[in-house]
């Protein structure tokens, strides 16, 4: 039944619809995958048991007639999502065994649409990273390895165990978060399709925080097609995030296959880094290529301020993630390292729970909030991030519905190989997404071809605010030029 | 001791500040400035950001929701409620209502404080600069600046005495709305600040926005004091923190300005630094200098966005809003004629306003107000009880001063009926009745009794019309022959005939 897992969730959808496949074989394969699939180290935590049992009453509900839009379909969820009486620790040590008594407001909205849960998947310590190094519970291997080569290929991060569970079709999409490029540099390392909607489109509500301001839900997926299906269920409004939208939800799978006849497609100048390999300068002009010939117009336009975003990002996102980490104190939850008093005792459990990178970051946030320093880092960074967000706007003024960008300046690169004399190296993973997170928009990576040693690249799409239909019309033109990218099982 | 500056020798430089308000040193006179940040404690059902009870008294941890407990991914949402009280208690307090203010996060770690920062405004406060008029004994009335009014969230209660080596938490009071009221600089002295704060108590209870209870911790007061010679420039200040007496705010003053005018006299510094009170001692001492203050990191929060405020909002709340004591106490002395005294005293707390203008209500109300300040007050103080659990009520009270009103008793009588009143309840009218109260008015019963006054006491007959006074010996005596209940309209006129006057 192993090809049960092939399948790409619309497939599954519409054959469990047809009643020819029942939940639970589907969701029994996936189990089965998982299991034989540990070496990735994309799950920290199996759930089984609660899969099967969530499949049965999946099946149960298409036999009577009252099936969801996600019914039976068998989904993995990052660690950072809360998830009622099952394990969630962000993949730190300093919340071993935390186990919520609440559900996210994204993941019950799955549930509610009758998707089956196979378990947590492996992430960067609180999101914080780019190749899944950080995690607690050790690092991730893509399913990706280089032609002809053994070595073990980071799957980008922070969501880098959902995209590796898509990737290696151990589930039929996943949840995933993106602060920087959580979700679409790793869609683009692992050959998979990720979405980061526009800020507020999805409750943060429940979902581990780590930069609020920045901090967004979406899906991984197998196709852009998927990734529609998944993501009108986790998106909507909801009266306990402030910063969420009340905004209804549109019919995202509707916008797959619609025509880019006269869209108008930015092509962003100041992407075009120097030093950048070619291969990703070649995917770029394909893409741009593949987008003409479907009917869009392509047109060049300037972002003046993108080289000053990933500083600004790595100002902003340590200063709100220093202030959201404050409550990891070993008090009431999580880990707790005895000490001498009080202080001692924080001293000592934020020391041993909060893994290096954290810490780093911890710091610099605490650093650039401090009195003397808050004007020159944090309100700078923030002044800057207007004038990103405003060269954005002045584009989509002038009529341009979207850009394209490249989605990372790299394919995937080997565990261990990047960020250990320097942090910096690891940043620039994230020098073509963090712009999108600075200006609040959505954006989309899609695979688009793959670099000489046969790993996958991927494309970025960057929208309007709340357009995502938009990006999911241009990514399946990506799509169904380029093909899809099905890493072959090593494992 | 801290003497008063005798009158009249004041520095010719110091202009404005009363003389009598300055304190003596060895070397001259000092003028006290405070100024105080106090925290009232918003009446809300339901806390600033989260859905959990703000009742007083639960069991430990018992009104804490995941927000409260700052669980991993949970998020504050604004309670609206919170908000229309601190604009009511802004225009209250006659300020500017900001009509987009922040919340930001002030940072540092503290066992009672779950998610590791205080929501609080710092930058963009809700509400702006305002006014209270303070009045004092004297007659005097001081007008004190508001700088600010803002929005903050309380932090729970550490318990260090139930185990040894433990401190236990409790959460219930997290995330209660506190709303921070912060005077500028402007009292002169611990009469002035102790006034402050009863009137800022009033204005807030007037509005129902704060119940004003220092004892359960719904205000408190941190007061910032220093001292300068009369017309020199502020001084360093020390802030006294969390005093939640009035009369203790007197007290820590009072020891303080002491302190440092020793101090700076001795050729010392004042440091800047926080102090607290040892109500104990009567003193104040060194919590906390200023070079260990915690830097709080504030930075805007990105959970929250900005709080904007409608004019329309704005506008139905300044139109819904009840009288206060200083427009109260106008009309009182306006419309019923009483004194600025009468009519301030009535007007320091609702309860007792309310309950005069139900006792004067058709009455005379000169008469009603010395009856609720004289009779009812005192009693009231005695007793240790409110004018809301008086036991006699507004309307017992304005049947008293019916019967009064048409001389069925006298305002002595009175006064004995109202203890009755006070002591067993009921209908004055049927007390007066049941038990025979009723003044005599009948002359011809009186004259009986004046007649034999006369007859039996020519010596103090003598002494009456050599000097009218003495006439006060017979009023005396027909008072007592008659149980208290003849009229002294009608003795007076009776006796006056009688005796020839």
């Amino acid at each position: 039944m192993t090809e049960l897992t092939t399948l790409t969730l619309a497939e599954a959808r519409d054959r469990l619809r047809k009643k020819d496949l029942s939940s639970a074989e589907l969701t029994a394969a996936h189990l089965a995958a998982m299991e034989k699939a540990r070496a990735l180290n994309a799950f920290v935590l199996e759930t089984p048991e609660q899969a099967a049992a969530m499949a049965k009453a999946s099946d149960a509900r298409i036999a009577r007639g009252d099936a969801g839009p996600l019914e039976g379909i068998p989904l993995a969820i990052k660690d950072l999502f809360c998830t009622k009486g099952v394990r969630t620790t962000a993949c730190s040590h300093i919340l071993d065994n935390f186990v919520p008594t609440y559900e996210s407001t994204v993941t019950s909205q799955l549930w509610r649409d009758g998707a089956v849960m196979l378990g947590k998947t492996n992430n960067d310590e609180f999101a914080m990273g780019s190749s899944n190094e950080t995690s607690y519970f050790g690092p991730v291997q893509s399913p990706w390895r280089r032609e002809g080569s053994n070595t073990p290929l980071v799957p980008g991060g922070s969501s880098g165990g959902s995209a590796a569970a898509v990737a290696a079709q151990l589930c039929l999409g996943a949840t995933a978060t993106d602060t920087g490029g959580s979700i679409r540099q790793p869609a683009a390392f692992t050959g998979t399709v990720g979405i980061k909607p526009t800020y507020g489109r999805c409750s943060r509500w429940g979902i581990v925080a780590f930069a609020s301001s920045l901090d967004q839900a979406g899906p991984m997926a197998k196709t852009v097609r998927d990734a529609a299906i998944m993501l009108r269920s986790m998106a909507g409004p909801d009266a306990k995030d402030t910063t969420c939208v009340d905004l209804p939800v549109p019919d995202y799978e509707a916008a797959v296959g619609r025509s880019v006849k006269g869209l108008r497609i930015g092509i962003p100048n100041e992407y075009r880094l120097e030093g950048m390999p070619a291969e990703i300068e070649k995917i770029w002009q394909q893409g741009c290529a593949w987008l003409k010939s479907a009917g869009a117009e392509l047109v060049d336009v300037s972002l003046p301020h993108t080289k000053y975003a990933l500083p600004a990002y790595y100002i902003v996102a340590p200063a709100e993630a220093s202030s959201n980490l404050a409550r990891y104190d070993g008090v009431r939850y999580g880990l707790r390292v005895p000490g001498k008093d009080i202080t001692d005792m924080y001293e000592q459990t934020r020391a041993e729970g909060f893994g290096g990178e954290v810490r780093r970051r911890v710091m610099i946030g605490t650093y650039v909030l401090s009195a003397g320093y808050y004007d020159a880092y944090y309100l700078r960074a923030q002044k800057v991030r207007t004038l990103i967000k405003r060269d954005f706007e002045q584009c989509f003024a002038q009529g341009v519905h979207a850009m394209l960008t490249p989605a990372t300046p790299s394919a995937s690169f080997g565990i261990g190989e990047k960020g250990g004399a320097d942090p910096v190296e690891m940043y620039l993973n994230d020098v073509f997404t963090v712009t999108v997170n600075m200006a609040g928009l959505p954006g989309i990576a899609v695979p688009a071809g793959a670099d000489a040693q046969g790993l996958p690249l991927g494309l970025q799409l960057i929208g309007r605010p709340f357009d995502e239909e938009t990006l999911f019309a241009l990514g399946e033109v990506i799509e169904q030029a380029a093909g899809r990218f099905v890493a072959q099982p090593w494992w | 001791m801290l003497v008063p500056r005798a009158a009249g020798t004041g520095m010719a430089m110091n202009v404005q500040q009363k003389p009598s308000k300055l304190i003596k040193g060895a070397t001259g006179d000092w003028e006290v400035v405070i100024g105080m940040e106090v925290h009232a404690q918003v009446s809300s059902r339901s806390k600033l950001f989260s859905g959990a009870s703000t009742e007083f008294g639960g069991a430990p941890n018992s009104h804490v929701s995941l927000v409260d407990a700052a669980m991993p991914g949970m998020l504050p949402v604004i309670n609206e409620e919170c908000v229309r009280q601190a604009v009511r208690t802004g225009l209250g307090l006659k300020a500017r209502i900001n009509r987009r203010s922040v919340f930001d996060r002030k940072n540092y770690f503290y066992p009672d404080l779950p998610q590791g920062y205080q929501i609080s405004q710092y930058k963009q406060p809700v509400v702006g600069e305002g006014e209270v008029v303070v009045d004092l004994d004297s007659g005097e009335a001081v007008t004190v600046g508001i700088e600010r009014l803002h929005l903050e969230q309380d932090a729970g209660k550490s318990v260090h005495d139930r185990h040894a080596t433990s401190s236990a938490v409790d959460l219930n009071r997290s995330g209660v709305a506190l709303m921070e009221i912060v005077s500028k600089p402007d009292l002169r002295s611990s009469e002035e600040a102790m006034a402050f704060l009863t009137k800022l108590r009033s204005i807030l209870r007037y509005l129902g926005t704060c119940d004003g209870d220092m004892e359960k911790g719904s205000l408190r007061a941190d007061v910032n004091v220093s001292v300068r010679r009369p017309g020199e420039a502020f001084g360093t200040r020390c802030e006294i923190k969390n005093m939640n007496s009035i009369r203790f705010i007197g007290q820590a003053i009072e020891h303080e300005a002491r302190r440092q005018i020793e101090i700076i006299e001795d050729g010392g510094v004042i440091d800047q630094e926080t102090r607290l009170f040892d109500p104990g001692r009567g003193e104040t001492r060194s919590m906390r200098s200023k070079e260990e203050a915690h830097d709080y990191r504030y930075f805007p929060d990105p959970d929250l966005l900005p709080l904007e405020l409608s004019e329309e909002m704005v506008g139905s709340l300044q139109a819904a809003l009840p009288e206060l004591p200083d427009e109260k106490k106008a009309r009182f002395m306006r419309e019923l004629g009483l004194s600025a005294y009468d009519a301030g005293h009535l007007v320091a707390e609702r309860e007792t306003a309310d309950y005069f203008e139900a006792v004067a209500n058709g009455r005379d109300a000169k008469l009603a107000a010395n009856w609720v300040i004289n009779e009812l007050s005192g009693r009231l103080n005695k007793e240790g009880q409110t004018v809301a659990s008086s036991p006699v009520s507004a309307a017992q009270l304005g049947g008293i001063l019916d019967l009064i009103g048409d001389k069925t008793i006298s305002g002595k009588i009175a006064k004995d009926l109202f203890e009755i009143v006070w002591t067993e309840g009921g209908d004055p009218r049927e007390v007066v009745k049941a038990r025979g109260m009723a003044q005599v008015t009948d002359l011809s019963a009186i004259g009986g009794i004046v007649d034999d006054l006369i007859a039996k006491n020519p010596d103090k007959v003598e002494q009456a019309k050599a000097n009218p006074k003495a006439m006060m010996w017979f009023v005396g005596q027909v008072m007592k022959a008659s149980g208290g209940k003849a009229s002294p309209q009608a003795v007076n006129d009776i006796l006056k005939t009688k005796l020839g006057l």
